[in-house]
């Protein structure tokens, strides 16, 4: 048995009242471990799409997949955790930032690539769009300088390039049963 | 066709699409939200028949029982909240032994919806772990097409439950009646997981494996009943010369009586077939998904045998048990591919040390053993099998009985045995029973339910007369819950806790409800309490008043290993004793 990996899927999912319901509801009862989850509109209206990071070994990966499909309103299901692909997360962080650190707050954004969006006297907040460990890397260096607050979406990915990519805005609004 | 245009109200489409999915029978109960569809099932040319039940959970139950016994979709009507609440145990039911039922149930109107309303349950949320899909219908023009898909999903793969709630305001609108329009989109899809190997390699690796095996063994699930695969099975059975083990929902997917047939597997089932299991080198798993009660100790349940899994839902795959090879695709095409790619060939020497185990546990048979001028719960078994006709149909409760019946019941054809297996659920019997009548009118039914079970869901012995219905129904009756008694016995210290129930004089439980009742204490008197069972047009009800203290041999205990059984004390010997089995590597 492979010992337990993050695995990242993406599921299609049709947009109807109670669909997320539905896949919480799955983990909640086969007990998978979700790292996070995210959902959100697509390139079609009445399709959404799920990002779904998990901690599994390759049995309980295949599993999920499978348990995946046999939703109803799952239209596709891709695994992307070995393929090349985009993942990207976003994070607000907001940062004590007196004069006297404000500069040095500033200048690790920019090594980060993150924004300050808005400046108080005491306070700086930050948004930082990145792989996760560029969220963790940027979150562990503001972390002596106080974070007051934080907040992550969890990840977004897409597979890289054209290969292997369900191209669900040109199928039917089928929602394939398996078994 | 004209009405193809017609607009109708929502609870008339509601009618108009069960007829035409070829339903010939809903159980249900009206109430407050699904009134508007009880007032248009009474328009002239409404020709489903609609049975009452005392309660809800019989409906879903008969359903249930109509389903297995005919392989069509069950339909179940109730009303919102407590209506819709009291089919659940019956839906998990269907849902836990994949059995296809449709349940229709009212909502609140829809602007009341999430206002804590008069009878308003979540019934959709609450159905979402036990339904293979459900729905919440709030318009009138969603009725048809959710209903037509709601039968496809029932139906369709592995089958199972699907709900549709229907708010009281759709029920009462109108919608054009577009029966084409509603087709449902394709579902049979084949199962998708990415884990699937090549079915074509996996078909050559597992023809491989069976040619080369010296200790095959088929184990033969309710995959093969839902799929019609009998005739496949038999005929790569004698092909290959593979004995046969069955689950308890597979019983009847192999015939009894066949020379391959071993009987029954797993925590009561046969000593034989367990010890052949431990010692087999392959397993051909056939529409089954290696339930607790069937492997004991997953440790070391059948290390020495490659794995070979035929199973439509790619979610069963290595999820009890590790396979080398998954056969993702129905037990009949499976089943029918293997007995024609496979060796002909004989393993006489394999099939030989089976029967040595069969012979050796045969002194220990209840069935050698005398009445003594008692009456007990396995002797009722074999002599009602006897006297039944061939093709009767057996529906089960849950505990001691089901396990005798399963033990000595022999069905030789599918669909000849109803029972709860995945969920357990007491009380089962009655209803299912029912529903099975109306599977089919002419042939001979009989409950085997115990005491406990029974007076769960009696209430539906009204259902019975009011729709003068003809069963047999044999309550074993022991005086206690008798599997929970029979685990006190073993692990608990013989301390009966809530075990020991009093029961009405079910005789006159009978007659109260204006059927016949034949108590019966003595073995002699069986056969000719079932000759007036016959004469007898309505249905009648026995009390078998049976040992109250008897247990259900051999025994895997829950989680121990497959071949430590505990078995019934051979006539020479005093005691219960474990046996191990000697591997012969």
């Amino acid at each position: 048995m492979s010992t337990a990996t993050v695995r990242t899927f993406l599921a299609y999912l049709e947009d109807k009242p109670g669909v997320l319901n539905r896949v919480t509801s799955l983990f909640r009862r086969r007990a998978f471990n979700i790292e996070s989850l995210t959902v959100g509109r697509t390139e079609r209206p009445d399709v959404s799409r799920m990002t779904l990071v998990v901690r599994a070994d390759d049995d309980a990966a295949r599993r999920l997949e499978a348990h995946l499909w046999k939703l109803v309103n799952v239209i596709e299901v891709d695994e992307v955790s070995h393929a090349p692909a985009i993942v990207r997360e976003l994070a607000l962080v907001k940062v004590r930032a007196p004069e006297n650190t404000r500069a040095a707050v500033m200048q690790l954004c920019e090594v980060f690539r993150a924004r300050v969006v808005d400046v108080t006297p005491d306070a700086l907040s930050i948004e930082i769009t990145g792989a996760p460990d560029k969220v963790d890397g940027l979150l562990e260096m503001l972390r002596a300088y106080g974070v007051v607050e934080m907040v992550r979406t969890g990840s977004v990915a897409m597979r890289r390039g054209l290969e292997g990519v369900e191209v669900i805005s040109v199928r039917p609004g089928a929602a394939p049963v398996a078994a | 066709m004209s009405e193809e245009s017609a607009t109708r109200t929502g609870a008339q489409i509601v009618w108009d699409v069960l007829a035409r999915e070829g339903v010939e029978v809903v159980f249900g109960y009206p109430g407050g939200a699904i009134m508007p569809v009880y007032d248009a099932m009474v328009a002239p040319d409404q020709k489903v028949r609609h049975v009452l039940v005392r309660h809800e959970q019989g409906a879903a139950h008969m359903a249930d029982g109509y389903a297995r016994a005919s392989g069509k979709v069950g339909v179940a009507l109730a009303t919102s909240g407590p209506g819709a609440t009291n089919l659940v145990t019956g839906i998990a039911t269907a849902m836990l032994d994949s059995s296809p039922i449709v349940c229709i149930t009212g909502q609140v109107s829809s602007p009341l919806l999430g206002s804590d309303a008069f009878q308003e349950t979540d019934i959709t949320g609450v159905t979402i772990p036990i339904t293979k899909h459900n729905y919440l219908v709030t318009r009138a023009c969603d009725i048809g097409p959710t209903l037509r898909e709601a039968f496809e999903v029932a139906r369709s793969g592995r089958p199972g439950p699907v709900l549709v709630d229907i708010t009281k305001d759709a029920q009462q609108a109108s919608a054009p009646f577009t029966w084409d329009a509603w087709t449902p989109r394709t579902r049979n899809v084949p199962a998708r997981s990415s884990h699937l190997a090549d079915p074509e390699d996996a078909m050559t690796r597992a023809v491989a494996m069976i040619d080369a095996a010296e200790r095959p063994l088929i184990l033969a699930g309710q995959g093969v009943v839902h799929s019609r695969a009998t005739e496949a099975l038999i005929a790569f059975a004698e092909k290959t010369g593979i004995p046969v083990a069955s689950t308890l929902l597979g019983l009847g997917g192999f015939p009894a009586s066949h020379p391959l047939a071993l009987g029954m597997m797993g925590m009561h089932g046969e000593a034989w077939v367990n010890a052949a299991i431990q010692r087999a080198d392959l397993l051909i798993a056939i529409g089954m998904r290696f339930d607790d009660r069937v492997t004991g100790n997953l440790r070391t349940y059948a290390v020495h045998a490659k794995k070979i899994h035929v199973e439509i839902d790619p979610a069963e795959i290595n999820k009890n048990v590790k396979v080398d090879v998954p056969l993702l695709m129905d037990a009949r095409t499976a089943t029918t591919e293997l007995a024609t790619r496979a060796a002909p060939r004989l393993r006489p020497v394999w099939l030989d040390s089976i029967h040595d185990a069969k012979r050796e546990a045969s002194p220990r048979d209840i069935q050698r053993q005398p009445a003594g001028g008692k009456l007990r719960a396995a002797h009722v078994m074999s002599d009602l099998c006897a006297l039944a006709a061939s093709d009767a149909i057996v529906v089960t409760d849950v505990g001691q009985h089901q396990m005798w019946e399963a033990q000595y019941w022999k069905h030789e054809s599918p669909r000849t045995l109803v029972t709860s297996g995945g969920l357990g659920t007491m009380g089962f019997a009655l209803p299912a029973a029912i529903g099975a009548r109306f599977a089919h009118p002419e042939r001979e039914i009989w409950v085997i339910a115990g005491d406990g079970g029974f007076q769960m869901t009696a209430c539906e012995l009204s259902t019975i007369a009011q729709e003068k219905l003809k069963l047999n129904v044999a309550i074993i009756n022991n005086g206690f819950l008798g599997m929970v008694r029979q685990w006190q016995e073993l692990f608990y210290g013989r301390r009966y806790a809530a075990t020991p129930i009093k029961s009405p004089d079910f005789v006159k439980l009978a007659e109260a409800h204006d059927l016949h009742g034949i108590r019966v204490s003595r073995r002699e008197d069986i056969p000719r309490a079932v000759a007036e069972a016959r004469r007898t047009s309505g249905t009648v009800v026995f009390d078998f008043r049976v040992e109250a203290e008897e247990c259900v041999y051999p025994m895997v205990p829950a989680g121990a290993d497959l071949q430590d059984m505990i078995r019934r004390p051979a006539p020479q010997e005093p005691r219960a004793e474990a046996l191990q089995f000697e591997m012969e590597e």
